[in-house]
């Protein structure tokens, strides 16, 4: 109760700040975008960039406020989940308009539903909706009230709305005519986007003049890192959403109050080892990496500290498993991260048959215990990681090699050939709800990374991981979900198919010329109350 | 005339054979790469089984080499370059968005490397300056030490022109090359002889110097334009220009085998042209001074 | 210039000297993480600091040197060798012959070799040892490095085809193999010195920057090449002086072998 008083009263000092912001408002905010949107369409829209476009151009039924982590609405004034989950029920505002002055109605909800849920699209906003065979029904109550109803309950049916940018079903612009505060003026392919204020969104301010403050956006597609830190120091661009650790202390030497650490963030870092049956591994080390000591002992072995405090200088908290502590409602809060402890890991390698002989650990058979452990390139957090845990491992006689190679040749080791024996990489993790991670603990997902698509799961513990994501996917009690996924995290500590390292911490980077920027762990941290955000007063003159 | 005009056919055949060739071994090496047909999309766990596996089939219809060369060739013929998997466009129009971009940094790095290597190369020579030969010389290593994202760094840092890092990667080598042939060229019996008469050094650089050694500094334009293309993909990726080279890489690193061989075969025509105008001119010059 | 000679000649005796001795010389294991100093300045434990996991740098630049400082040249050896070769023979031949070798090259400089080096990359085991891949690496840069070089040579060999001394050899009886290799390869000789000299820093840089995309020295074993790369970021390049010993060393050294070519091998 006490956070959520703290939170209205964050909001009301936020809204305030916002409406005193209004002599600043005008001009044209600069940031940069690390990659070309693949597609400007928003019901298909994967990539960082697509939906950075997305966020920012189109208009959702509701939003997840990225401070508060609670859902708010927006283009729907009020929504009813029935049915057991199956059935959403919304009231709309009336007398909208599309950036093109397309009129809306529940027709373009409509519209958007069956475009999203076309099974030849294979949209990954549309899939989260997937949860049982059969079709999606649309059903017009009035001109501003829908009711939509799915095959099967969808467990946080709500919140998944927040992806869904809706389309206008008449407008000759098609997926270009928006609902957001922005639509896109200009895209120079290759080199940046303009977006223009959108003169027809809704919203306005406390004072009754309307959002957004500023006019337009310039949206620089920046690769380099070393470039984007620059510009933002020499004051061409206002903010870097996302700062790596280095670049952060860079910032924070400079000018401390560009610099902002929101604290763990929902990304996880983790390695595993490859489990599939069909692997071309050896089988000695096949039975290696399926035992729960072995993995166990590897995870004990590796110093989570001295990751989070080196290879990310200290802007990284040891991982506890698949939720992070940052996801306030989820995350098990009894787990605590693995402590590093060699003495215990050799303990756990006896008890399979593993022996130090000479300051090299063998196994029951008399291999020595050497594997590899692939990443991605030019990932230098990665690298190091990997680096840092060769050294640990040789604490208890193992041999380490890190390769690392190009993405494409990654994953095909990894979904095609399975010829690899560990793997360490991330997960980016958008969505505070666990439903998110279906594909990833369903034994049968193709994103089941250690042991993919298997047919039955291949072990008592998976089989138990499977039950409990479906229970807590078909249950609409918060409470009762959240037991669920208790149990799966308790298990996903236990087992270690994943062995968590590290929660990157959410950095950024704000210029002291942006007003009404309060950075926060959930993308996107920076702008995610875009139409509040105001430029100085020169900079906004200047532009 | 009739001779010259069917030896021009001659070497348009050439051209095109080679640049075909060089489609068809770029596409090879492209599609024998690993992670080709993979895409990172398949990772995103928000999508579900049945999407995953139509993603993968669609990254079969490329999988048969010859098919798809066959396909291409025909699709050229009726002028489609075909689509970009990674960027979902038209590559005739990705490449004349980008074209422009590249041809400008070439064009100002290799006007800027050739200014500044030539011009030292011949002060070295006619001055016979040792701490000239030496600063040049330090220079010139010095470039060739600096890793080129290191140089576009600095660049940056310096707020230069990042197209201007072209040239300086292609500067040492062009200097080296040149220095080393006039140097060859000036030690010539008859250009110490005219020295020792006591003729003018414009003269003897124009007249004497210049001349023994104008083929292999034209074979050495040719190769220039070339490396200036080869430096433009790291630089263009690196200098965030979006030019042919950030293209290249990204078609690379993407495994995007419309891209890469409409690429491969720009590269392989621009450097066959580039060649083969530096042999005939420097042919023509030959026999010219002949 | 003599003296400037003599320096680069002792600069480089003394630099190989103790790269080939690193063993006794170096103070750490150039693996060895000391977890308390990361990124430290330089000091009597770390002469030249740590780099960003704790390795004591100067280790690192010993035995860094000691990889590039061998397999580079071997690998610029094995390139200009091929491209006297090619070049050679295109140039000597004259007519289709070079037309077709030189067809060739053009169409080797044009091709995306990027993908043959993670082709190769991507076949070799995964638990291959570092000092095996590097060495794969130089093996597979040599190889691919020959072409530029072998066009500058053939120009070079066809305008000595010409000359009078060959017409005089050719008079005299000389052909074939033996004019090749007794009279037109000695003439090349200088052009050859310079393209190696070339050469190996280029191969150092590629090595670099093909690190980058995870082709190049394995970890934990140092290069030149990793060491550079500290210093491709803004971030890194901070007002820590002696994070530039590794690139003031590595301008030394190649300068050095320049120095060392005598006046008559830099006209060439």
């Amino acid at each position: 109760m006490r956070k959520r008083i703290a939170n209205v009263v964050l909001l009301i000092f936020v809204a305030l700040l916002a409406s005193g912001a209004l002599a600043q408002s005008g001009g044209e905010l600069r940031f940069c975008l690390r990659s070309e949107p693949k597609t400007l369409n928003p019901l298909l829209m994967s990539d960082d960039s697509s939906e950075t476009i997305r966020y920012l151009t189109g208009g959702v039924l509701m939003r997840v406020n990225r401070l508060t982590q609670e859902l708010e609405p927006e283009l729907a004034t009020s929504w009813k989940v029935a049915d057991a989950g199956k059935t959403i029920t919304f009231k709309l505002r009336d007398n909208l308009r599309f950036s093109d002055g397309t009129t809306f109605s529940a027709d373009d909800v409509a519209y958007t539903v069956q475009q999203l849920m076309d099974p030849a699209l294979h949209s990954p906003t549309g899939d989260a909706f997937r949860s049982g065979e059969g079709k999606v029904q649309t059903q017009l109550l009035s001109k501003n009230r829908i009711a939509i109803t799915f095959p099967a309950p969808i467990a946080g049916l709500d919140k998944l709305f927040d992806q869904v940018a809706i389309m206008s079903a008449k407008s000759p612009q098609k997926e270009m005519a928006v609902l957001g505060p922005y639509f896109v003026a200009e895209n120079k392919a290759g080199a940046y986007l303009i977006l223009k204020r959108n003169s027809n969104y809704w919203k306005h301010d406390a004072a009754g003049r309307a959002l957004p403050y500023i006019d337009s956006i310039r949206l620089d597609i920046q690769q380099n890192r070393d470039i984007e830190m620059l510009r933002l120091v020499r004051g061409e661009i206002d903010f870097i959403n996302s700062v790596d650790a280095e670049y952060f202390d860079k910032v924070m030497s400079e000018n401390p109050s560009m610099g902002h650490d929101a604290g763990a963030s929902l990304d996880a870092e983790f390695m595993w080892f490859n489990q599939v049956p069909g692997s071309p591994l050896p089988s000695y080390k096949k039975t290696w990496f399926t035992s729960t000591n072995f993995r166990r002992a590897i995870s004990e072995a590796i110093n989570r500290e001295d990751l989070s405090r080196i290879a990310f200088r200290g802007r990284a908290r040891p991982a506890v498993g698949p939720i992070s502590p940052a996801n306030k409602f989820w995350f098990n809060s009894k787990l605590q991260p693995h402590p590093f402890d060699q003495k215990s890991a050799l303990q756990r390698l006896s008890l399979d048959g593993f022996h130090l002989q000479n300051g090299v650990l063998r196994d029951r058979e008399g291999h020595a215990v050497e594997f590899s452990v692939i990443t991605n390139s030019g990932n230098k957090y990665r690298e190091r990681m990997a680096t840092m845990i060769q050294q640990d491992l040789t604490g208890i006689g193992i041999k380490l090699n890190v390769v690392t190679l190009d993405f494409p040749s990654l994953i095909e080791r990894m979904t095609r050939t399975f010829d690899y024996e560990g793997c360490l990489l991330g997960l980016v993790n958008n969505e505070l709800d666990p439903n998110s991670q279906m594909n990833v603990w369903l034994s049968s997902a193709e994103n089941h990374q250690w042991n993919p698509s298997q047919k039955t799961p291949a072990t008592a513990w998976e089989a138990e991981i499977d039950k409990l994501m479906r229970a807590q996917a078909s249950t609409l009690n918060s409470a009762k979900r959240k037991e669920f996924v208790d149990k799966v995290q308790q298990i996903a500590w236990d087992q270690e198919p994943f062995i968590y390292l590290v929660n990157k911490n959410a950095l950024s980077a704000v210029s002291p010329a942006l007003h009404n920027a309060h950075p926060v762990v959930l993308r996107p941290q920076v702008y995610w109350n875009i139409d509040q955000l105001s430029l100085g007063a020169e900079v906004a003159r200047n532009r | 005339m009739h001779l010259k005009l069917s030896g021009l056919a001659k070497l348009a055949v050439k051209i095109l054979t080679v640049v075909l060739l060089g489609g068809f071994l770029g596409a090879t090496l492209v599609r024998l790469a690993p992670g080709f047909g993979v895409d990172e999309e398949e990772l995103d766990v928000r999508l579900s089984n049945e999407s995953i596996q139509t993603l993968r089939q669609a990254q079969t219809t490329d999988q048969n080499l010859a098919v798809f060369y066959f396909h291409y060739l025909n699709r050229v013929l009726h002028g489609d370059l075909g689509t970009s998997r990674t960027l979902q466009r038209p590559v005739s129009q990705l490449l004349a968005e980008r074209m422009p971009e590249t041809l400008k940094s070439i064009g100002l790095g290799l006007a800027f490397a050739w200014t500044l290597g030539l011009s030292l190369a011949i002060a070295i020579v006619m001055s016979r300056a040792w701490y000239l030969d030496l600063g040049a010389s330090l220079l010139a290593g010095t470039l060739l030490c600096l890793p080129a994202a290191v140089l576009a760094l600095l660049f940056v840092l310096a707020q230069a022109p990042a197209r201007l890092v072209l040239g300086l990667i292609v500067f040492p080598k062009i200097f080296r090359f040149s220095r080393n042939l006039l140097a060859r060229s000036s030690s010539l019996p008859h250009v110490l002889t005219a020295r020792a008469k006591g003729l003018g050094n414009m003269r003897l650089l124009v007249w004497h110097i210049l001349p023994p050694a104008a083929p292999q500094l034209l074979a050495l334009a040719g190769v220039s334009v070339s490396m200036a293309f080869a430096a433009a993909i790291p630089i263009e990726a690196l200098c965030d220009l979006p030019g042919i080279g950030q293209l290249a890489w990204k078609a690379a690193l993407g495994r995007d085998i419309a891209l890469l061989i409409n690429l491969t075969m720009i590269v392989t025509l621009v450097t066959l042209v580039a060649n083969s105008a530096s042999d005939l001119l420097g042919q023509s010059f030959h026999r010219a001074s002949a | 210039m003599k003296w400037a000679r003599s320096i680069a000649i002792v600069f480089l005796v003394l630099i190989s000297t103790a790269c080939l001795l690193a063993d006794f010389v170096a103070p750490a294991s150039y693996a060895r993480q000391f977890r308390d100093v990361p990124a430290a300045a330089p000091s009597h434990q770390h002469l030249l600091g740590t780099d960003d996991l704790g390795r004591d740098r100067f280790s690192r630049v010993l035995y860094g040197t000691r990889v590039s400082l061998l397999l580079a040249p071997a690998a610029a050896l094995f390139s200009t060798l091929l491209a006297a070769v090619v070049g050679g023979i295109a140039g000597f031949g004259g007519g289709w012959l070079q037309r077709c070798v030189m067809a060739a090259t053009d169409l080797f400089l044009s091709l995306p070799w990027l993908f043959l080096l993670i082709t190769v990359r991507a076949l070799l085991p995964l638990n291959v040892s570092p000092q095996v891949s590097v060495m794969i690496t130089f093996t597979l840069l040599g190889c691919l490095g020959w072409a530029g070089a072998a066009r500058v040579i053939c120009a070079d060999a066809r305008a000595l085809s010409q000359s009078d001394f060959i017409l005089l050899a050719r008079a005299s009886g000389s052909s074939g193999f033996r004019l090749l290799w007794r009279h037109l390869m000695p003439n090349l000789k200088p052009v050859l010195y310079a393209q190696f000299w070339i050469s190996v820093p280029v191969f150092i840089l590629t090595e670099a920057n093909l690190g980058i995309l995870g082709l190049g020295v394995a970890e934990p074993l140092p290069s030149w090449g990793s060491l550079l790369r500290e210093l491709e970021s803004f971030s890194t390049i901070s007002p820590q002086a002696w994070q530039f010993v590794p690139l003031l060393l590595f301008i030394a050294t190649v300068s050095s072998f320049h120095l060392v070519l005598t006046k008559e091998e830099l006209a060439a």
